[in-house]
């Protein structure tokens, strides 16, 4: 048991320098080592149900992130589970995707969120339509992850829509991105990361990562172009369930890139289960001894009451909790 | 055609040479197309330009061309019409995620884009596409527009 002093994202002011009031922001950059987590939305109109859900992440996590239709499937919205969930308090993470809906729809929903208490925004393309179970739906994609960076900047700071009309508030988002260092062509994703970056992006998270050569590489030249110096970079990582998991994943889903090393020591290990735990906390602690990694966003599909578990072996908290409901934000006590 | 799509990818460099080429006759044919009337001119440009572009790059006429900036692969090839680069669902032979018989056009532009005198605009920042121009020809607005920059330049 270690004693801390008051959590770096606890009042909720926008301090000198900052963009946000959120916690996250503050997070990072107090120079702490950052922790996100996924929630998986549900196929319900319960409030209840995300509740529930969020709570596994009480006290371990810096910030959730919420899907916008991930992997083109309907689940509830991320503007619903976010509005939800920063009602009583947590700092979520809204994932804005440009696959359903154009311009107009998506300001407005920076705006709401932003009214809401959302504090953070991570903007993606989105999976493209045919990856889900309504491939009839229309792709929208009147956006791109990179014009709707520019976009919610523009909003933010010079406080106006794209048609030049003025915001009377502007949203106070700490603005995201997500990088695939894994998928081709590879020397190119350091290009489109400072892409990104000059179109406003602040932190990214990258995808699942079991390669840590291809993510060394990434990030030594992420560096000398000096990107790590003007952007947080959180790792993705998260547990495999089984081998046959794990081949599917590599198989079917789109920019994942598990090597068989990986899926041979799932497929050899007695518990299976248990293995993917421990690879995804080693991973970890691997990533954080990186040069230019700032935290790591973990991804713990159907298993996130592990993800407490993981954080808390993988020891990157290093004796620092993150805020808990039941404690709120004046809390200066002991992690549990 | 797939084949002539590739083929320009990979004579980019020629391409991007003939390209300033055409464009300079273009500008220095300014006050002719100004005496004919820009908008009486629209129609044929836009058919040439449609006829010429789709065949050699399977051109979508979104009104916006960006091909110089994108190694002569036209991004609007792209099933979720990136323009601004590739999305992190790439399939690691680099075909594309929703059309696994195609090349990620945007591994195609890369590769071009490396073999362009001007290797660094592939990292410029393009704003969202103006949905209102599709359909209408790139060129004649293009010629316009560095026209009236000209234009601006010497009187200011």
């Amino acid at each position: 048991m270690h004693s801390v002093t008051s959590d770096p994202g606890q009042p909720l002011s926008i301090l000198q320098g900052h963009v946000s009031p959120g916690r996250l922001e503050r997070v990072l950059r107090s120079g702490k080592f950052a922790v996100t987590a996924e929630i998986a939305p549900p196929d319900s109109a319960d409030a209840e149900a995300v509740y529930e859900r969020a709570s596994a992440f009480d006290g371990c996590v810096d910030a959730i992130n919420a899907t916008d239709g991930s992997g083109a499937n309907c689940h509830m919205s991320s503007v619903g589970v976010c509005s939800l969930l920063t009602r009583k308090g947590y700092s979520m993470v809204m994932q804005v995707s440009c696959r359903d809906r154009n311009r107009i729809a998506i300001q407005g929903d920076v705006l709401g969120a932003a009214a809401m208490g959302v504090t953070n925004i991570l903007c993606l393309t989105g999976d493209g339509v045919q990856a889900g179970d309504q491939p009839d739906a229309k792709p929208v994609f009147d956006l791109d992850c990179i014009s709707l960076l520019q976009t919610v900047t523009v909003m933010r700071d010079q406080g106006e829509f794209l048609s030049g009309r003025e915001l009377t508030t502007p949203p106070r988002v700490f603005l995201g991105a997500a990088a695939n260092p894994f998928g081709p062509p590879l020397d190119y994703r350091p290009v489109r990361l400072e892409k990104k970056i000059n179109a406003g992006a602040q932190f990214v998270q990258t995808q699942y990562c079991f390669d840590l050569e291809r993510l060394r590489n990434y990030m030594t030249q992420v560096r000398d172009m000096g990107l790590t110096e003007r952007c947080y970079i959180l790792v993705g990582v998260g547990p495999m369930p089984s081998a046959r998991t794990a081949a599917w994943i590599r198989d079917n889903v789109p920019g994942v890139h598990i090597p068989d090393l990986v899926i041979k020591r799932l497929l050899s290990a007695r518990d299976q289960r248990e293995e993917g735990v421990r690879i995804c906390v080693e991973m970890i602690q691997a990533v954080r001894e990186i040069e230019g990694v700032h935290g790591v966003h973990i991804m713990a599909y159907k298993q996130e009451e592990r993800v407490r578990e993981i954080v808390g072996e993988s020891g990157v908290l290093e004796g620092r909790m993150p805020w808990h409901p039941s404690v709120g934000n004046d809390h200066k006590g002991q992690q549990t | 055609m797939y084949a002539l799509r590739q083929w320009s990818v990979r004579n980019s460099r020629k391409l991007e040479w003939l390209y300033q080429c055409f464009e300079g006759i273009l500008l220095a044919l300014h006050p002719l197309w100004l005496w004919i009337g820009y908008a009486r001119i629209e129609k044929p440009v836009r058919a040439v330009e449609r006829t010429v572009k789709s065949v050699m790059f399977d051109c979508r006429m979104c009104g916006s061309c960006v091909l110089s900036e994108t190694g002569m692969s036209c991004p609007m090839n792209c099933p979720k019409e990136l323009r601004n680069g590739p999305c992190g669902g790439v399939r690691s032979d680099g075909f594309c995620e929703v059309e696994p018989q195609m090349r990620c056009v945007w591994v195609d532009a890369w590769e071009g884009s490396q073999r362009m005198r001007d290797q660094t605009r592939i990292a410029q920042v393009q704003p969202p596409l103006a949905q209102g121009q599709r359909g209408c020809s790139s060129w004649l607005r293009e010629v316009r527009k560095k026209r009236d920059l000209r234009f601006f330049q010497q009187d200011a």
